[in-house]
């Protein structure tokens, strides 16, 4: 059965071309290794698709955001993983809305070649997650340079990346204007930084993420990798994280499409006691509702974006939307996965299915980037204007 | 040098033809349609003869529904230049193909016409052919090798035990057979420059051809169910089998 999707025939084509060269064998052997599916990316940059944000006049093709969302549906809805490349699409509105022209000559091109990988994204420290604004990792100018100190955590695809987008603090909190005010964004050159001072230390999780933490320990960058002004960070990634809230409900748009259809195609298929298993109403129904379910959140997910790219989609409609679209594209995506493992019986529990490892890899948007709770959290203050609880 | 590429939209490959339940034909209410193997195989070679500085300019055209548009969008993303439309709902025979194209041939006077051998939802390999002899032009078919020099062009043929070469003088007819070359994937930033590149439309009373079939179809029917097999112990037991069914 499949489940059809009626716009952007040709964009949602060529990225189902291409994850046809990685099959399910490919996912399993780089979850077995942990290995970072580097053959996948490399295939992804060639083809153009990570460049997708990317302006045509520095190499790039300029789709717009919900294009980008596309992109990122396919690839998850072919049973691939694209949170091994997915952080370029997602901090590149920063780069683009608040990076010099400067900063965007000297990098844009060559992120769209492939020759810099722009993967890491350092906000997370071990005292700070939610509370972005609590975090610790020091930038003190001396003359024409920063020295960082500190720690970041959760910082994902760390060792396949020559860039990284770090927010630290070069205002101490008391000093600061204002609470939001005295954190600053770095494009920070991690290449040969394991020798000036950098330390990068993988961490073992669940799935296969590649995430690690990160050590400074007096590391050097040069002062003009400051993104826009020092001290105004937390309100660039701000627009960043919306757009990265988006990106990631579309991702989960193509889970929830990836386990309905392989859940629809084992109940159709799987005989026992002479009849296929789909035949039974206790099968179908939680098929059919994910299915709604899904429908519903990639609604979602598709308007959050359209507002992204009109231009509505700022200040607090855009939050509100990038959030509800993330919130309920995750949860889509979760039901949907639980949903499949019960429909596969005790075959869901076999490598070779691939919804074992689907499975885990979809339990993370429920708590990454932002999770369910900050997201009601966010609603039930900002929207619906109810006491502010923290 | 232009190069002329004739494109079909016929059922993906990959998809299970299922017979309409009159047996009139194959359903292709809701099914995926792509572009028929051996004509993107087509699209890709004349893409290569214009990267190697061979060809000036790459035309794909498809007789067809508006759908196959999105099939002549697909050769533009390849690489091809601009694309021609022949619209009709009707279904059209080998013939009124071969017709159309030499047409539309006569007015861009490409150097080459390279085609599939034939396309996976009739399977009929006639067009390449009957093209050929309408315009009294040499052909080259089921194309494993094709190579351009100066006004020539050298094809080596799939044919029953191995491969023919035959040299013709262009303009010539080419068809592609499937080890030829492997299609390129269309990147991002050629699927966005393609929806820019010119499509124009036509139908065949433009050319002045008339396509009304010529063959009728009687009836469509599903292969017969293969039979599950008997495995047997040992040799005297398969002769005793064989000979029993009376084929041995």
């Amino acid at each position: 059965m499949p489940i059809s999707d009626g716009d952007f025939p040709e964009l949602r084509e060529a990225v189902r071309a291409l994850c046809a060269d990685f099959p399910g064998e490919y996912w399993r052997e780089k979850d077995r290794e942990r290995a970072y599916p580097g053959e996948f990316v490399a295939a992804l940059t060639k083809a153009g698709f990570l460049a997708a944000l990317i302006p045509e006049e520095y190499g790039g093709s300029g789709l717009s955001l919900e294009e980008a969302a596309i992109v990122m549906e396919e690839i998850q809805a072919a049973g691939a993983n694209g949170a091994a490349a997915h952080a370029q699409m997602y901090v590149m509105n920063t780069l683009l809305r608040y990076g010099s022209d400067a900063q965007k000559a000297r990098y844009l091109p060559d992120i769209a070649s492939g020759e810099l990988r722009l993967q890491a994204f350092g906000v997370s420290e071990p005292t700070s997650g939610t509370d972005t604004l609590s975090l610790r990792t020091r930038a003190v100018r001396k003359g024409d340079r920063y020295v960082i100190n500190g720690q970041k955590i959760w910082t994902s695809r760390a060792e396949h990346s020559d860039l990284m987008m770090l927010l630290a603090r070069t205002a101490p909190r008391d000093e600061a204007k204002s609470k939001t005010h005295g954190l600053s964004l770095f494009l920070v050159d991690m290449r040969d930084g394991n020798s000036r001072g950098m330390a990068i230390e993988p961490i073992r999780t669940m799935m296969n993420h590649s995430t690690t933490e990160i050590f400074f320990d007096d590391f050097e960058i040069p002062a003009d990798a400051l993104i826009g002004e020092e001290g105004e960070g937390f309100r660039y990634i701000l627009s960043g994280m919306n757009a990265e809230r988006i990106l990631i409900g579309a991702e989960c748009v193509g889970d929830a499409k990836w386990f309905i259809r392989k859940a629809s195609e084992y109940a159709g298929s799987r005989e026992v006691f002479d009849r296929p298993i789909g035949q039974n109403q206790g099968v179908q129904f939680p098929i059919a509702r994910c299915y709604a379910q899904m429908r519903a959140a990639e609604l979602m997910v598709r308007h959050a974006a359209r507002a992204y790219d009109s231009g509505e989609g700022a200040g607090k409609a855009g939050g509100e939307q990038a959030n509800m679209a993330k919130l309920l594209a995750s949860e889509a995506s979760w039901s949907a996965a639980d949903m499949c493992v019960q429909t596969h019986g005790g075959f869901g529990f076999a490598e070779e299915y691939d919804v074992e490892r689907k499975f885990r890899e979809a339990r993370l948007y429920t708590v990454a980037p932002i999770s369910t709770n900050a997201i009601l959290s966010y609603i039930a203050e900002h929207v619906l204007g109810l006491p502010r609880s923290y | 040098m232009k190069i002329l590429v004739p494109v079909k939209r016929v059922i993906d490959y990959n998809v299970k033809p299922r017979v309409k339940a009159d047996g009139s034909g194959v359903d292709l209410a809701n099914v995926k349609m792509s572009m028929n193997p051996f004509d993107e195989i087509a699209v890709e070679e004349a893409i290569r003869i214009k990267e190697a500085g061979k060809a000036e300019e790459v035309i794909a055209v498809s007789i067809g529904p508006a759908k196959a548009q999105e099939t002549l969008r697909t050769a533009l993303a390849m690489g091809a230049d601009r694309a021609i439309l022949v619209e009709t709902d009707d279904e059209v025979e080998p013939l009124g193909v071969a017709k159309i194209l030499k047409a539309i041939a006569e007015e861009e006077e490409p150097g080459l016409v390279i085609l599939g051998k034939q396309a996976i939802d009739d399977d009929s390999n006639q067009t390449g052919q009957m093209l050929a002899a309408l315009m009294n032009r040499p052909q080259g078919t089921f194309a494993n090798t094709v190579e351009i020099e100066g006004d020539s062009v050298t094809v080596k043929r799939e044919i029953d035990g191995g491969l023919e070469t035959v040299k013709l003088t262009m303009p010539a007819i080419v068809t592609t057979d499937l080890r030829l070359n492997e299609p390129r994937y269309a990147s991002l930033p050629n699927i966005m420059k393609a929806k820019k590149k010119p499509l124009d439309t036509k139908n065949p009373a433009d050319f002045g051809v008339d396509i009304a079939p010529r063959l009728k179809t009687t009836n469509v029917s599903e292969p017969p169910v293969r039979q599950a097999g008997e495995k047997v112990e040992d040799v005297d037991a398969l002769v005793a089998k064989l000979k029993a069914l009376g084929v041995a």
